[in-house]
């Protein structure tokens, strides 16, 4: 195939005579991270700083009876031993419960435990030492006697009354609950002329950023002052976090990101571990390290997915989809995850169950349900992944059982694109989705027809390939309605600051952040097009709480949409601003000026009039020459929230081709196709390659990623050798296309991307298999990851 | 723990002393006692490709690699290799194609990728994909990395890709 198109294409959007909007412009900060100059967490050295390992929990249950530290002191480079019940003079538990999820409930947590130790892996200890390897070696000095307890380990039958109940103080181990009955759902099934029943299972996975997590801890007792240097999402979320647990002001508490080696929603929760790390500071007064390696972090990073859900819909003979029911049944870990919660990811189950289709009839039911397991909180894309599989893969079912094209079905169902605004059936408002333009950019993408002419003259040959699809809607660009009305203090609006330096050139400040999606390439391409200055001449600045605006971070596919909109008005604002001195010097009316590459201009002819350095140079140095009563402000700050819609809803369908060898019962990816609407494409390449890593993280989900737990709550494969992830020689190539529909909720228009790749692919990937091995009479695959034992099990093989 | 060991080598074409403890693995020497924090830790056991550095003209793990059986041999990390220039055009392909994210496993993988292209010849996609599946990358999903490879072995091999002319 031909190497992606890199040249930018014509000017587009937005109308600034110099618009980068809408081109691919090379990320500005990439030089350093080819050359090994980035500065991740795990690179921070301080002076006096120490090393903290964590003795954990080898049992999923276990009563903590006496811990013996005095060997562990004795060590060679020892700082300090500390337990958990000495911890808890420092630091206050959590508790992860949201208000607006009503009925949720989890009980409090400790940095480390206290009593019991809930899950295999929970850290039940701190060792302190010189160096890393130092605090290993000590930590394994550390005597810990346990009581085993029962291990509530199966989601099935975590709330029969035999089980035994994890937190017994709170009754049961249901942690929340949703119930959802719209329209005349028995009716409808009474009346389908095919209905479609069956149960999916997703495996537990979960996100293996290549960086582990990691944190280094600052503590000044001159200061009063706690500086975090912290490899988050949201640097302000845990601004807030450490200073109440500590019972610090948030001003006295600084995060500070710099280079973050993946996130993926990995790092935008409290960990307990990272908890303790920042009271140890405090308690140790210096500088703490804790970087997780990697069999820790499959312990402790937050798994996700683990879903049984019961599913059929109802259809009549033409293909009309009447009905959707499910029952959703997750098992997260022993606590709701601080402070974003566990039971985000089965509502958004319920949430988007049946989203992308025009059919009134939907019942859904949710439990959560506590597990000795390690904790489950949301990852990328929460909850799509599951609901877009249940009901992707119903939907080709049902078309199989009615005998009609899988993208037929859709066309007849999918909600009209001259529909909107429109309501989904579990009161999803959506302001405007193009699934039927996305599907015919798709169906002629892949050229749809020659490949399944290709699958039949293979079939005749015994080769077996599939073809499956999937349409999604996705959820971006949440305003207060996900967390902050919940109680959460998490911002939903965002801030930038740009200020005209003494050359000419623009600072910009983001309370977004940078894990690699292009944050940076983002705001400058914005702040440059608003302004009207060469992109060079932006220098972004993101991830210091002491220096950005208050903002949420980079999560929910925000940062492009919300802190985008900030730089866009921010941008006009020093504009206007500019203009004003610019035509206090040249006594003009700033109205008949404008900026076109950093230099203004008469805004009918476009005649240079005075460069912006020159600008500066008078505004700074020779205000003394600008009219009596004129000060310049080259400093301008906006925020912004979306207010219209609480959610930018987005859509897009994928496709996936495999071939399947029925006598292994491995799965080849051939290729795999993506038609996504994000509204105004800022940057079409940074959308791709977000896109592109999106759908290799769902095919891994897909095909490979599984947390196997035992029964006794034992996670027996917790190492990058045993758990696989998608390596670059399984992968295939992923084209990626757009359809634009921007929201008219911001001036810029944009929606978020992040979540779509991985939104659909397992969906795709599912229906794929099953469309190869529909000619060989096996059961329908329902379950994820498809291993090779799965399809010889659908085959009767095994 | 046992007594610390002399070793001398060369890294990054620099001559470097020092006492190791036997333990210490070769990626974590070059971090925590030289300061050459480009090479990368990502699993520790020989995984994911993050500590990729040059020994002896070879590409190994620096986390399978002991620090105390490189005396006497040449290490290469990325810091060397993007000073020296030698892959200057690979270091561009990846920033002009984004095939690159969060960054943390580029280092590695550039190293890789540089050892597949010093053949001269240009390696089909599957050829490409094929030498880098040591190497994890969680972000990009690699099509953009394999885009980036191709297009260099073919500029190399005196081939102008689409997109290239520019």
């Amino acid at each position: 195939m031909n190497i992606t198109e890199d040249v930018p294409p014509a000017l587009t959007a937005l109308d600034r005579p110099n618009s980068y909007i809408g081109r691919s412009v090379p990320r500005p900060n990439l030089a350093r991270l080819t050359q090994g100059r980035g500065q991740f967490v795990s690179d921070v050295v301080l002076p006096r700083m120490a090393h903290v390992a964590f003795v954990r929990s080898p049992h999923a249950h276990a009563r903590i009876k006496a811990i013996r530290t005095e060997a562990a002191k004795n060590a060679p480079g020892i700082v300090a031993v500390v337990t958990g019940r000495e911890l808890a003079e420092i630091i206050t538990p959590w508790v992860g419960v949201l208000t607006h999820l009503k009925g949720i409930k989890s009980a409090p947590q400790y940095p480390l435990a206290v009593e019991r130790a809930c899950w295999q892996g929970e850290a039940v200890c701190a060792v302190v030492a010189r160096t890393r390897a130092l605090a290993e070696d000590a930590a394994e000095l550390v005597e810990v006697d346990y009581e085993e307890l029962p291990a509530v380990t199966d989601p099935e039958t975590a709330l029969d009354p035999g089980t035994p109940v994890i937190h017994p103080e709170l009754g049961d181990n249901l942690t929340f609950e949703r119930k959802l009955d719209v329209g005349e759902v028995d009716k409808a099934f009474a009346e389908a002329d095919a209905v479609v029943e069956t149960t999916f299972r997703f495996g537990r996975h979960t996100g293996v950023c290549l960086e582990p997590r990691a944190i280094v801890a600052d503590w000044n007792p001159g200061e009063q002052r706690l500086t975090v240097y912290q490899a988050t999402q949201a640097p302000h979320m845990m601004q807030n976090l450490f200073a109440k647990h500590l019972s610090l002001a948030e001003h006295q508490v600084r995060v500070v990101t710099k280079d973050v080696g993946g996130s993926f929603g990995i790092k935008v929760h409290t960990y307990a571990d990272e908890m303790a790390t920042v009271a140890l500071s405090k308690l140790l007064r210096r500088p703490i390290k804790f970087v997780a390696d990697r069999l820790e972090s499959f312990v402790t990073d937050i798994h996700a997915r683990d879903h049984r859900v019961h599913a059929k819909i109802a259809v009549k003979g033409d293909g009309t989809i009447t009905a959707f029911a499910i029952d959703d049944l997750t098992g997260i870990g022993p606590y709701s995850v601080y402070p974003r919660t566990s039971g985000i990811e089965a509502n958004q189950v319920v949430n988007l169950v049946g989203a992308p289709y025009a059919c009134p009839n939907y019942r859904a039911q949710a439990r959560v349900v506590f597990q000795n397991k390690n904790v489950m909180c949301q990852y990328r894309a929460v909850g799509h992944p599951i609901a877009v599989a249940v009901t992707e893969a119903l939907v080709e079912l049902a078309a199989a059982k009615i005998g009609m094209d899988p993208l037929e079905i859709r066309r007849r169902n999918l909600i009209p694109d001259d529909a909107y605004p429109a309501t989904s059936a579990a009161g999803l408002k959506f302001e405007l989705l193009s699934h039927h333009a996305s599907l015919a950019h798709l169906d002629a993408m892949m050229d749809y027809s020659g490949l399944r002419a290709e699958q039949k003259r293979l079939r005749e040959r015994g080769i077996y390939r599939g073809i499956g699809f999937a349409s999604f809607v996705e959820v971006t660009n949440p305003s207060a309605a996900f967390y902050g009305v919940g109680g959460a203090k998490i911002s939903s609006q965002d801030g930038a600051t740009l200020r005209l330096d003494a050359q000419g050139a623009v600072i910009c400040h983001t309370g977004v952040t940078e894990q690699g999606q292009g944050t940076e390439a983002v705001m400058a391409q914005v702040v440059a097009t608003a302004v009207g200055v060469p992109i060079e001449r932006v220098k972004v600045v993101t991830g210091d709480t002491d220096n950005t605006p208050y903002g949420g971070g980079t999560w929910a596919s925000r940062a492009a949409g919300i802190g985008g909109e900030a730089a866009w008005q921010a941008g006009k604002a020093l504009r206007a601003n500019i203009l004003a001195v610019a035509g206090s010097i040249l006594q003009a009316a700033p109205k008949a000026l404008d900026i076109r590459n950093g230099v203004v201009v008469d805004a009918d002819s476009g005649r240079e009039r005075i460069g912006l350095d020159e600008v500066a140079r008078i505004a700074y140095f020779r205000p003394d020459t600008l009219p009596p009563g004129f000060q310049a402000e080259l400093m301008a700050t906006r925020h912004y929230v979306p207010r219209t819609w609480p959610f930018a809803f987005t859509n897009g369908i994928q496709a996936s081709y495999v071939e399947v060898d029925p006598e292994t019962g491995f799965v080849k990816l051939l290729r795999h196709w993506c038609v996504e609407d994000c509204g105004t494409v800022i940057n079409p390449q940074l959308v791709d390659e977000q896109v592109r890593g999106g759908i290799v993280q769902g095919l891994g989900g897909a095909l490979f990623e599984h947390c196997v737990y035992d029964s006794r709550g034992q996670l027996l494969n917790g190492n990058m050798a045993d758990y696989l992830v998608p390596m670059a020689a399984e992968m295939p190539d992923i084209e990626v296309a757009h359809v634009v529909s921007p929201t008219a909720d911001s001036e810029l228009g944009a929606k978020g991307a992040g979540e779509a790749g991985t939104a659909g692919a397992p969906g795709a990937v599912i229906n794929a298999v099953n469309d190869a091995l529909r000619p060989l009479g096996a059961t329908p695959i329902t379950e994820t990851p498809i291993t090779p034992e799965c399809v010889l099990r659908a085959l009767g093989k095994v | 723990m046992s007594t610390a060991v002399e070793v001398t080598l060369m890294v990054n074409g620099e001559r470097v002393s020092a006492a190791v403890e036997p333990r210490k693995t070769l990626v974590d020497f070059l971090r925590e006692d030289l300061a050459l924090t480009g090479s990368h830790v990502g699993c520790e056991h020989g995984v994911c490709g993050a500590c990729t550095v040059r020994l002896d003209g070879a590409i190994v793990r620096g986390c399978l690699t002991l620090a105390v059986q490189c005396d006497g041999a040449v290490v290469e990390t990325i810091e060397g290799v993007s000073d020296s220039g030698e892959i200057a055009d690979l270091q561009q392909a990846f920033e002009r194609r984004n095939a690159l994210q969060c960054g943390y496993c580029t280092p590695g993988m550039l190293l890789t990728a540089a050892e597949l292209l010093k053949s001269g010849e240009v390696p089909s996609r599957e050829a490409i994909r094929a030498y880098l599946s040591g190497n994890y990358c969680r972000c990009t999903g690699y099509h953009a990395i394999v885009d980036a490879v191709e297009a260099v072995a073919r500029a190399r091999a005196g081939q102008v890709g689409v997109g290239e002319a520019q």
